[in-house]
């Protein structure tokens, strides 16, 4: 199988954010970048997916849109099994989705690629639009289905689950589909020495990201106001009625 | 929240992509894999032996040797990174790879003919065998060319007999790098190196019990009593003590980096603890005390990767002495003993449990400050590079 694997280059999520002069984006200096999380599992699916497929004729690309250290989270990928790199590079990633739909579906659709699966996570760890995956199968006119908790191929099909709020629901579509990954399906694994050294070796090829023209941008960004401390209403079964009340009517939870 | 590196002088920009990624691969492996095991391990006094095929797998064994072998080839700086993330676990974990790595993979891959090395090296490396290291003797420790034991050439084959102390990983170990005299008594240039099959008649080793360091790491006494070998058992191009001492300066190259590991997983616990402890109505991290203990194991944990990073630069370039590597042991070794005695100090009474690790690293360092040429003989190795004069 040929599978693309769309990876984004997301601020480490144990970071300390502070928001950049300009007001609308976040400070990178000393920031740590690694690989979206749930593009990660996207990833480990992919490799998996080609080594139950038993060393048959198989090929993974990953494919990462931005600046020049989105080269660093390809190879990263490289090092834990994906076979070559595609680096669509721009200065800045956009905040608009439809905009990287269109660079990802002008490099994924061009002619004689001929990918049976395109995977990438169910949403980016630090926009969190979860809007690429679909946007880009609707350009490329794919199946797309969201949010994939576990996957069965077979003979050109698909059988999906999808973990929703109390239930999970099971769909089936066709080949060639764009599938947006869940969190749990595959544990990441961790790269093996030899793997970094060998990634050395594979290819990335770089070419300027064919992006659209932005249609939504970030105005301004702010930080969560800080926490104020707790308050003590009360002690004991006294204090209920004095803590449903304000529940009710100063915080409307209930 | 995990662990934190030190970067105070971003030397992070000295380091390629590739040695980046090896750190970061190791440290993350320890994460998950060791830390939620090594408090247990410890105090039940066991090495995590179901480990080894997780760091065979990482492909931290003997690292830094060629792929030919099945290892992963990496740059000796990439191999060092590996070493300190592995203490920033534990040392006793770090002190198996040294073993295994520096310790009886180099000198097959050193001194070994072509049949040693394309037998034993993929199988040390994927962890199928795990290997010792059997020099220092009962009675001689800092000073091994005096060893008494003995390897004496029949017809057939070698005859070795002796006592070796003080050896990692040896009674799990199922081979044997074991040094001996194969002349008389002072012939120090009679010293050569054997492999020695664990199984083989004679060979018998046993834990030394009661250590109150390096708990998860086995150290053992191994006695050789009539052990015969065949002609093949010799590695044909060791000569002398300096072919084991080649040896160590590898170990102690290792170690150089190990000791910043335990440094730092010393000075990161140090600071949470001061951000987080309150006392007299204000974290105790805004007391000038252990501003000053915070800021005396910052600097001290940076100017030891200052050295480290050159010393791995020498190293890959080829022109590293076994004096500076023994600078760096001495200084970087001791920078980690007194980080983690001011960390355990600062954590308070919590600083004498399990959960937190700077006093299980103190413990630990005790080992390290001694093992791999004590920080003393240290010192006289300067000494006599200094003066020309040896006082040993």
């Amino acid at each position: 199988m040929k599978i693309a694997v769309c990876l984004k280059r997301v601020p480490d999520t144990e970071s300390r954010f502070t928001i950049a002069p300009d007001r609308v984006s976040v400070d990178t200096a000393g920031l740590k970048f690694d690989m979206s999380d749930f593009d990660g599992y996207a990833l480990e699916l992919a490799l998996r997916l080609n080594e139950q497929q038993g060393g048959g004729p198989g090929e993974i690309v990953v494919l990462s849109l931005g600046p020049e250290g989105t080269q660093e989270t390809l190879r990263k990928a490289l090092s834990m099994g994906a076979d070559r790199g595609i680096h669509l590079a721009c200065e800045v990633v956009p905040f608009d989705g439809l905009a990287i739909a269109e660079a990802l579906a002008a490099e994924l659709g061009a002619g004689g690629q001929n990918y049976d699966l395109i995977l990438m996570g169910r949403n980016a760890t630090d926009t969190g639009n979860a809007t690429v995956g679909p946007m880009t199968a609707a350009i490329l006119g794919w199946p797309c289905v969201t949010a994939v908790s576990w996957l069965e191929l077979k003979e050109g099909k698909g059988t999906a689950h999808r973990e929703l709020e109390g239930f999970t629901e099971t769909v089936e579509f066709r080949l060639p589909a764009l599938l947006t990954i869940d969190e749990g399906i595959a544990r990441p694994r961790l790269p093996s020495l030899k793997g970094i050294m060998a990634a050395k070796k594979k290819p990335v090829d770089s070419r300027p990201a064919a992006l659209g023209e932005p249609r939504v941008t970030v105005q301004a960004m702010e930080l969560p106001p800080e926490r104020t401390g707790g308050r003590i209403v009360g002690e004991g079964p006294e204090a209920v009625p004095e803590l449903a009340r304000l529940l009710r009517d100063e915080a409307k939870v209930l | 929240m995990s662990f934190e590196g030190v970067d105070f002088y971003r030397l992070d920009g000295l380091l390629s992509e590739e040695e980046r990624a090896v750190r970061d691969t190791v440290r993350a492996w320890v994460d998950e894999h060791l830390m939620p095991v090594i408090g247990d391990c410890y105090i039940e006094g066991r090495f995590p032996k179901e480990l080894i095929p997780g760091l065979a797998q990482l492909g931290v064994l003997g690292a830094n040797l060629p792929e030919e072998y099945g290892c992963a080839g990496l740059n000796n700086v990439a191999y060092g990174l590996i070493m300190q993330e592995l203490e920033r676990g534990d040392s006793g974990i770090r002190s198996f790879a040294s073993v295994q790595g520096a310790l009886v993979m180099y000198p097959i891959h050193a001194f070994g003919s072509d049949e040693q090395k394309k037998h034993w090296l993929p199988r040390l490396a994927g962890g199928l065998e795990v290997g010792c290291f059997g020099l220092t003797e009962p009675d001689y420790g800092s000073n091994p060319a005096g060893m008494i034991t003995t390897a004496r050439e029949t017809k057939d084959g070698w005859v070795l007999n002796g006592t070796k102390m003080w050896i990692t990983n040896g009674s799990q170990a199922t081979v044997a790098v074991i040094w001996a005299k194969t002349g008389a008594p002072d012939d120090v240039a009679s010293i050569r190196g054997f492999i020695v099959p664990t199984s083989t008649r004679g060979y018998a080793a046993k834990d030394q019990k009661g250590k109150l360091s390096l708990r998860a790491s086995d150290t053992s006494e191994i006695h050789l009593e009539d052990v015969r070998l065949p002609k093949d058992a010799i590695l044909p191009k060791t000569g002398g003590i300096k072919s084991p001492l080649s040896c160590l300066t590898q170990a102690r190259y290792g170690i150089a980096w190990g000791a910043i590991g335990a440094a730092m997983a010393c000075y990161d616990e140090a600071v949470r603890y001061a951000k987080d402890r309150v006392m007299f109505g204000k974290p105790i991290g805004a007391t000038q005390i252990q501003q000053v203990r915070l800021a005396e194991m910052l600097t001290e944990i940076t100017k030891a990767q200052c050295l480290v990073l050159q010393l791995g630069r020498l190293k890959d370039a080829g022109s590293m002495t076994p004096q500076q590597v023994s600078l760096a042991k001495r200084n970087n070794v001791n920078m980690a003993c007194e980080c983690a005695r001011e960390a355990r100090r600062l954590l308070g009474a919590n600083g004498i449990l399990v959960e937190y690790h700077s006093m299980r690293h103190l413990a630990n360092l005790e080992s390290v400050y001694t093992y791999e040429g004590t920080h003393d003989m240290h010192s006289l190795i300067l000494g006599e590079q200094i003066t020309g004069l040896a006082a040993f």
